[in-house]
């Protein structure tokens, strides 16, 4: 994996992904008039931010803040409207399908909903073996078999439909679908919000593992900064379309700057064994 | 944690088997009624007519289901009218289904002008009157079994249009969608490999769905005389003769009628079975 330290200094370097200004607005369905096209809602708004290789970059934000919406517009599910989005130095914001298909097995995702990111008719080794025969992998099989074993499932998962596993397996099938393809780059969007506590503990301890083992860049989109706090190295705050705080973990749980760090700060509801009076 | 599913599934198998064994029967009576048929089912008999079924008095022997008032025989009939009705439940359901699901298919999972054009034609399509449409195009056609099954394909694409469109725009919300999207599949791809096998279920219930309502216009138009001669057996046809004389011979009218309704049914709920019995959900 090409995510080492030593590149960050190195002369011309470039970071993993380099996004200036950027925009999304969607149209908004809900408004449309009787005639003419409906008008549009800005999502992000003009978004400066880079991510190093081999950073985890946690991504925070209230409902409706556009966290998803920027993790989409990373891996062009959707098309940004304004600003760029450089990927290893090329410019993805407007590649049409033809020209990102070589990259997309460069970035991988793995999705909130466990249960909907797998096709139901589908075994869980043929939905892992997917995208590697889609790249033209080599000893396919073999590579699934090596996946599900990272991922603590074990091969007979192979043969299963998603159906048969519990949510926590659900994901872990999910996790080892992107790591599988081995990218440089995975979005983790919300992947823990929908597991029970003692399945997110797993997960969570699995893509620690797996980011420290396999030099991975991270980006894991959470409303949850308790989360963040354990996997992330870097943190961005996200409020209505904007970066409200963009700073190393440490800082911002130390001193946060923004007064809505700190509101969401307070509003993790763990107890604090240096806070008596509970 | 308790699994439902072994009983679930007993209960679809007696709906299958029921349903499927009543339509094999057909098949097996349809293909070899030349051979089955006690009589020839165009043979007339004036001596020998409205001859009641086997267990009445005044029966003839040979004659199980008795006679129609031209002496034709009642059973011999309806094994032949069979050839008829699954003829055209097959090539009539089975061509709805290739257009109707592929036009939806591309609808909901395209979406844009795709979809405006063929939902727009399906909302134009739904207001004619489907049975005045059929005789219309029977009309201009010319009777026969080819109109027959024009007629229904022509007219009953959008059951299956509006079906699999809806369907298919439910599965690409999904995020396995987005997730062959990220791996790189190209759209058509998607279509094909990750929509198609969810819509499949729906796509199998409305088939037979389809034969079974095939079969029943097949004998509405027999029964108004647009199928195809009046003096082949079909069951709506018999169904026609037999209320001309219901008072006098009730059986050349019930017979066919039961035959009629165990077929459709069977079709809707052979679909039904199907569509369980292939959901590795089982929802």
């Amino acid at each position: 994996m090409a995510g080492n330290g030593s590149a960050t200094n190195a002369p011309g370097h470039l970071p993993l992904y380099q996004v200036r200004g950027l925009k999304v607005a969607l149209p908004d369905l809900a408004a449309k008039p009787l005639f003419g096209p409906p008008p549009r809602i800005d999502i992000l708004t003009g978004l400066d931010f880079d991510i190093e290789q081999g950073t985890a970059l946690g991504i925070v934000g209230g409902s409706g803040s556009g966290k998803s919406t920027l993790g989409r517009a990373l891996l062009r599910l959707i098309e940004p409207t304004g600003g760029t989005i450089r990927f290893a130095g090329t410019d993805i914001t407007h590649l049409d399908e033809t020209g990102l298909r070589p990259l997309r097995k460069r970035f991988h995702m793995i999705f909130q909903d466990p249960m909907s990111s797998l096709n139901p008719r589908r075994r869980v080794g043929a939905i892992i073996a997917d995208p590697l025969h889609l790249h033209g992998f080599d000893r396919v099989r073999e590579r699934v078999g090596e996946a599900l074993d990272h991922v603590g499932l074990g091969r007979a998962f192979a043969a299963r439909y998603p159906h048969e596993l519990s949510g926590g397996q659900r994901q872990r099938v999910g996790i080892a679908r992107a790591i599988a393809l081995e990218p440089e780059f995975i979005l983790a969007d919300e992947i823990v919000s929908g597991l029970d506590v003692s399945s997110q503990a797993q997960v969570l301890n699995l893509l620690e593992r797996l980011v420290a083992e396999l030099g991975l860049t991270l980006a894991f989109i959470s409303h949850d900064l308790s989360v963040i706090r354990r996997l992330c190295s870097e943190v961005m705050v996200l409020h209505r379309g904007q970066i409200v705080e963009h700073a190393p973990v440490g800082e911002v749980f130390a001193e946060p700057r923004a007064a809505y760090t700190r509101q969401l700060l307070d509003a993790i509801p763990l107890p604090d064994p240096d806070q008596p009076g509970w | 944690m308790l699994d439902g599913r072994a009983a679930v599934r007993r209960r679809i198998n007696a709906r299958l088997w029921l349903s499927g064994g009543w339509l094999a029967l057909l098949a097996i009576v349809a293909l070899l009624a030349p051979w089955l048929a006690p009589k020839d089912p165009l043979a007339q008999d004036l001596f020998a007519a409205r001859l009641p079924p086997f267990w009445m008095a005044g029966a003839e022997p040979g004659f199980w289901l008795g006679t129609d008032s031209l002496g034709r025989d009642v059973l011999s009939r309806i094994m032949h009218g069979a050839r008829i009705a699954l003829a055209v439940a097959l090539v009539a359901g089975i061509a709805t289904c290739l257009i109707g699901s592929a036009l939806g298919l591309v609808a909901g999972f395209m979406r844009g002008w795709a979809d405006r054009i063929i939902s727009r034609l399906v909302d134009i399509w739904m207001a004619f009157p489907p049975v005045l449409f059929a005789i219309l195009l029977i009309a201009v056609l010319g009777t026969g079994l080819h109109s027959i099954i024009i007629a229904i394909v022509v007219i009953d694409w959008t059951r299956f249009c509006r079906v699999v469109r809806a369907e298919a725009l439910n599965q690409s919300a999904m995020d396995y969608v987005a997730s062959a999207k990220v791996a790189g599949r190209t759209r058509l791809s998607i279509m094909v490999r990750e929509i198609l096998p969810n819509v499949l279920p729906t796509i199998v219930a409305l088939v037979t769905l389809e034969m079974g309502i095939a079969v029943i216009v097949e004998a509405i138009l027999s029964f108004v005389n647009l199928s195809i001669s009046t003096d082949a057996p079909t069951w709506g046809g018999m169904i026609a003769e037999g209320r001309i004389s219901i008072h006098q011979a009730w059986w050349v009218l019930v017979f066919p009628l039961v035959t009629l309704f165990l077929t459709v049914l069977s079709f809707s709920q052979f679909g039904e079975g199907l569509k369980d019995h292939f959901d590795p959900v089982l929802r």
